[in-house]
């Protein structure tokens, strides 16, 4: 029998190599805290929620600030990369210097560049010119290299409906090169961190939106890459999947010092996420930096939507038919 | 400005194994037939149009006598024609699969992983051809029902698997890679029944080359259905034999699987552009 989400949220908590965390003590800030105390976010969603007994499972764990060993060097960087499609350019010489063990947001309104540029960076499309490096690898001279190096979530759902949670895992572990004498320990293990380890041999048809995007992860972590990117991890997610999901985003940063690309349009993901964001409008990033860094620049009660604003404000969305017909299609499946 | 980056690249994943090639075509061709034996009711639907033709289409053929001193019956000569007919319908279709993994987001998938374009595209050639055996079983059924006289000793058996699975990769990938150049569903299925047809009236499915004009028997030559079609009646029928040989109905396909595998990877990740 499928249990629903939500209740998988909750028992989420106690996954194996996973972090509980407990109630608030009452002299220390919590994230929760702050989010309360933030009056410069009135209306904020998320933020402005009241804490409830489900928190102790869902705080997010505290953020580190750096990893050991391999936090002093970039994991991604991008070097004057740029796609054009014929007199249009769609991504033009975005420079982004990513550091090991960040999880960096990647923003914009619809049609600014940001599946452009993930395509680029993930190498399913060439640069027209410039490069990006990813964990050291060129994603010009060395594809093979930086695929083996990236964990990758697209937006759409890509996890095989007819097979079961284990052979989507089995079949992407077999496709990373997974070591036949390590693959069923890593497959078992993946499964675990994302509490899916009793429906492994459920058919994906039958799991909810939020195991699916569960599933994503662990299929995305089998290979155990220093680079995960999620295009929009969150859409069509009800609010309990997606606290999970961002739970076990910071869990994964922490614990294993992965570094994180996600883009989203949600801007109190963002902020619930990101250490720092890029905004790309029509093409270019227009800001980039911590959060609170640029919300200073706006003003002393800005919000993120503010600084998004105040960058892309003007910008009719130009996205189109195919980038509302995958979100919407995405959202319906994972409903 | 690209010296500035000092990251080394990460240990983290393991050496790249041999014959990585290999098994990323087997994991893709396992997934495939995975697929298939979660859903065995799609081999039930493949039951009709086999038994249409050999039921209602072949006895009504026969009357027409178009079969002049040869040692078979009508219904002999269009049973191995069947069977790569269904072959050639079913893979047709392959490219529909292609399109909807990638708006499923599961082509980025594995055009993410390490794994060879060359291996992706072959597994599911091979996976094709597999997924098409159960149609062997359900001709040669229908057959026997319609008293064709069978070969049934193991290595005419084998023969007839090797050679769909060789008409299954081909047309597979004909469909794959004109699904990659078209890259929409209505464009893939307009430009598919564009070719399919043609493939399979002008060959010797049906009728022999010899009742065609002489234009259309050059054409034929050409074909690469001419060729399975013409193994299949040489390994299937007891009383079949191969007007081209079978060594060059068994050859022919394999250069030209090669040629569109290589050109299938070329364009299976540009249908993501």
């Amino acid at each position: 029998m499928i249990v629903k989400d939500r209740c998988a949220a909750l028992q989420e908590g106690f996954a194996p190599g996973w972090k509980v965390q407990e109630a608030p003590r009452p002299l220390e800030k919590t994230r929760m805290d702050l989010d309360r105390d933030d009056v410069s976010n009135p209306g904020g969603g998320f933020r402005m929620r009241q804490p409830s007994a489900k928190d102790a499972f869902l705080t997010a764990p505290e953020r580190s600030t750096e990893t050991p060993a391999r936090a002093q060097s970039p994991a991604l960087q991008t070097l004057d990369l740029t796609r054009r499609y014929g007199a249009l350019t769609a991504l033009d010489r975005m420079n982004l210097t990513i550091r090991t063990g960040a999880i960096f947001g990647l923003l914009g309104p619809n049609g600014a560049g940001k599946s452009t540029a993930i395509k680029m960076l993930t190498t399913i499309l060439p640069p027209s010119s410039g490069t990006a490096l990813i964990a050291g690898f060129d994603i010009c001279k060395q594809p093979r290299d930086v695929r083996r190096h990236l964990g990758y979530i697209p937006q759409a759902v890509s996890a095989e409906n007819i097979l079961t949670g284990g052979e989507n895992m089995q079949l992407f572990a077999k496709l990373y090169d997974v070591p036949s004498k390590v693959r069923r320990e890593r497959i078992e293990e993946a499964l675990a961190l994302v509490s899916l380890t009793e429906f492994s041999k459920t058919q994906v048809k039958r799991y909810s939106g939020g195991m699916i995007r569960r599933l994503e992860i662990a299929i995305a972590l089998v290979h155990r890459p220093p680079v995960l990117v999620l295009d929009e991890p969150t859409v069509g997610l009800d609010p309990a999947a997606r606290f999970a999901i961002w739970d076990r985003l910071h869990s994964l940063r922490q614990q294993n010092g992965m570094t994180i690309l996600i883009t989203t349009h949600q801007m109190h993901e963002a902020e619930e996420l990101c250490d720092e964001v890029a905004i790309l409008n029509k093409g270019q990033i227009v800001a980039c930096g911590p959060i609170s860094a640029l919300k200073a620049q706006i003003g002393p009660e800005a919000s993120l939507d503010d600084v998004f604003i105040a960058h892309t404000g003007s910008t009719i969305e130009e996205g189109g038919f195919s980038d509302a017909f995958r979100s919407r299609r995405t959202a319906k499946r994972l409903d | 400005m690209h010296s500035e980056v000092a990251v080394q690249p990460s240990a983290w994943t393991e050496p790249v194994p041999r014959f990585s090639f290999l098994r990323a075509m087997a994991a893709v061709t396992e997934g495939e037939v995975r697929k298939l034996l979660h859903d065995p009711i799609e081999i039930v639907g493949r039951i009709i149009q086999p038994t249409v033709w050999i039921m209602i289409f072949a006895p009504v053929f026969s009357s027409f006598h178009m079969l002049q001193g040869g040692n078979l019956r009508y219904i002999d000569y269009i049973v191995p024609g069947i069977l790569a007919q269904s072959v050639l319908f079913i893979s047709v279709i392959y490219g529909v699969g292609l399109l909807w993994e990638r708006d499923l987001g599961l082509l980025q998938k594995f055009l993410v992983s390490p794994a060879s374009r060359g291996a992706l595209v072959l597994g599911k050639a091979i996976a094709s051809g597999l997924r098409n055996l159960p149609q062997i079983v359900i001709v040669y059924i229908l057959a026997s029902f319609a008293t064709v006289k069978l070969r049934w000793n193991p290595l005419s058996l084998l023969a007839v698997m090797v050679l769909v699975i060789l008409g299954s990769g081909l047309f597979c990938m004909i469909s794959m890679l004109v699904a990659c150049i078209m890259k929409n569903r209505e464009r893939f299925l307009g430009v598919n029944q564009l070719l399919t047809a043609p493939v399979f009236f002008a060959s010797n499915a049906l009728y022999p080359l010899t009742l065609m004009p002489w234009w259309l028997r050059k054409i034929c030559i050409f074909n690469p259905l001419t060729y399975i079609v013409d193994g299949l009646r040489g390994c299937m029928l007891a009383k079949g034999h191969s007007t081209y040989g079978l060594w060059l109905d068994f050859l022919i396909p394999i250069p030209m699987i090669a040629l569109l595998v290589m050109l299938t990877a070329w364009f299976y990740p540009r249908v993501e552009y």
